[in-house]
């Protein structure tokens, strides 16, 4: 028994190795230097970081003239991974259960818009809530319409961000809601439950793993994204990850940036423990 | 629980309207005749003659092509490997597992800064090609494990068994019995690569070298300038098109082998 189990190992390891030393050189190595640049001191030159090991950056990082940012950020992460999970469940539901022949079709068809440039389709978002855009004008036939349209404003972020991440939500929901016995509703609906009921007893305990890997795949990467909250929210939108990127990209505080990274970083493995085993098979 | 599913369908169609308007917008904005992306003034076809002139634009494209197809195939090839030995349970799956999930849930801004410093500090990769590959591959292997693990830890051992009961040699049962099953799955994880890849702003924003800028940060650069050009309108909509075309032909003959089988089939 031993021996197949041993031998078993080996397999699995060696099929494994191509992926881990690739991992391990261009992932992990480079988040191991960026831990090690966040202790370093600050250098204005082409060094950037260097030595002696200190903790100033963090002390910086954690300053509350950042609260604002990191506040922000939060919101921004979690009302997308919200709105993700409202408009991502009766999509993957539906193609699940009422899809029949045509679900792999549908879920490509979720899936063609992100093979347009992912800039082209901001813009798209940009023209759509102009003053003049298209969403302004519909909804002014129905005395909606706002000045100025909706551009710069919170929600023109959201619902950007929802509109970049929902394919991640929608993959995991589907693969779970595709797993899920429907026939257990009816049970549920025989038993005297209501909807209400039976989707919070039911529905999302059987679900639930889906949820949680759809949520996990876009609150951390929705939190580090700065490209959209600069195209759709203005100059004052600031987030987490434009001040990672603002000390980066002008070489202006290496340490500074590495530490906020880190502190992503955390972030990401709080939310990889908070997943424990439930989410794995998704995963 | 057939009772009012049509209030589900209104819903899904509004998501469907939600993820389409962007495109089918763009569409319709790759034939203005001004540059303008908000108003329609009339219609031409000059920014897709003038995408076919503009050698810039061109020269970026076939080097993102060049790197997307790179990084698909190393990613395709060595991902499928690591979903076939993540199949069975063993000591050590999970760690593997956590592993595969960091780049998954890593923002990508925290990777592009950390694989910055590593290339330029650390190991003294200059910018560029090489080190855009690296990193495409690298943040999209974990898509291809995902997607075609989903598909082997689904398959039945047992067609395996049976064929090597029927004499298949190791190889031969691979080729005839495991790949046809998961080669679905395998082009899944290919075209996920490459869109990612093709695709990636943030990250090789930070990686590329003087002479190789991919088409996305490219555009990227200049759209902060001066809005988007609607050449890359133009070019977003073909690929759309692209793609969709490529479905439709895969959906079809997809449809006419499983008829034809069913046929062959009855015919036995």
């Amino acid at each position: 028994m031993i021996c197949v189990v041993s031998r078993r190992w080996l397999k699995a390891n060696a099929l494994l190795t191509p992926t881990g030393l690739w991992l391990g050189i261009f992932l992990i190595a480079p988040l191991v230097v960026v831990v090690q640049f966040s202790f370093a001191t600050r250098d204005t030159g082409v060094a950037r970081a260097v030595l002696p090991w200190t903790t100033q950056a963090y002390l910086t990082a954690l300053d509350p003239a950042f609260l604002p940012i990191f506040g922000r950020t939060l919101v921004y992460a979690v009302a997308t991974t919200a709105a993700c999970l409202l408009l991502g469940f009766p999509l993957a539901w539906f193609i699940a259960r009422y899809g029949g022949r045509y679900r792999t079709l549908l879920l490509a068809a979720v899936l063609i818009p992100f093979w347009s440039s992912y800039l082209a389709r901001i813009y798209a978002w940009k023209a759509l809530l102009d003053g003049e855009g298209l969403v302004n004008t519909v909804l002014g036939w129905v005395g909606l319409d706002r000045d100025g349209g909706f551009l710069l404003t919170h929600g023109a972020v959201i619902l950007g961000l929802t509109y970049g991440f929902l394919p991640f939500m929608v993959l995991p929901l589907y693969v779970a809601c595709e797993r899920f016995d429907f026939r257990l509703v009816e049970a549920s609906y025989d038993l005297g439950h209501g909807r209400v009921s039976t989707f919070f007893r039911v529905v999302l305990p059987g679900v639930f793993t889906g949820v949680l890997a759809g949520s996990l795949l876009v609150l951390v990467p929705a939190a580090g994204d700065f490209v959209t909250p600069k195209l759709l929210g203005g100059v004052d939108q600031s987030t987490f990850g434009s001040v990672i990127d603002d000390q980066f990209r002008g070489g202006n505080n290496w340490p500074l940036g590495s530490a906020m990274a880190v502190l992503l970083l955390v972030l990401v493995v709080l939310v990889l423990l908070l997943r424990g085993r439930r989410g794995e098979d998704v995963l | 629980m057939n009772r009012r599913p049509w209030v589900l369908g209104l819903v899904v169609a509004l998501v469907f309207l939600f993820l389409y308007a962007p495109i089918v917008w763009l569409a319709l904005a790759s034939f203005n005749s001004s540059r303008s992306l908000s108003k329609i003034s009339g219609l031409s076809t000059q920014w897709y003659a003038e995408l076919f002139d503009d050698t810039r634009v061109l020269a970026s494209l076939q080097l993102t092509l060049q790197l997307a197809l790179a990084s698909a195939l190393i990613s395709t090839v060595i991902g499928t490997l690591a979903a076939f030995g993540l199949r069975r349970a063993f000591p050590g799956r999970g760690l593997w597992t956590v592993l595969l999930s960091l780049p998954l849930v890593v923002p990508e801004v925290v990777m592009g800064v950390a694989m910055l410093g590593f290339f330029v500090k650390l190991a003294g990769i200059p910018l560029g090609f090489g080190a855009l590959l690296f990193a495409h591959v690298a943040f999209s292997l974990s898509f291809v494990v995902v997607v075609v693990r989903s598909r082997v830890s689904g398959m039945d051992v047992r067609m395996e068994e049976a064929a090597a009961d029927l004499g298949a040699s190791p190889f031969v049962a691979f080729r005839t019995v495991t790949l046809p099953l998961v080669a679905p799955a395998v082009v899944a994880g290919a075209a996920f690569a490459f869109l990612l890849s093709f695709d990636d702003v943030v990250i090789s924003s930070y990686l590329t070298g003087v002479g190789s800028t991919t088409l996305p940060v490219f555009v990227y650069a200049q759209a902060s300038k001066r809005g988007i050009s609607p050449e890359i309108v133009a070019l977003s909509t073909l690929m759309v098109a692209a793609t969709a075309l490529l479905l439709i032909i895969g959906v079809v003959i997809a449809s006419w082998r499983a008829r034809k089988a069913g046929a062959t089939a009855q015919l036995v």
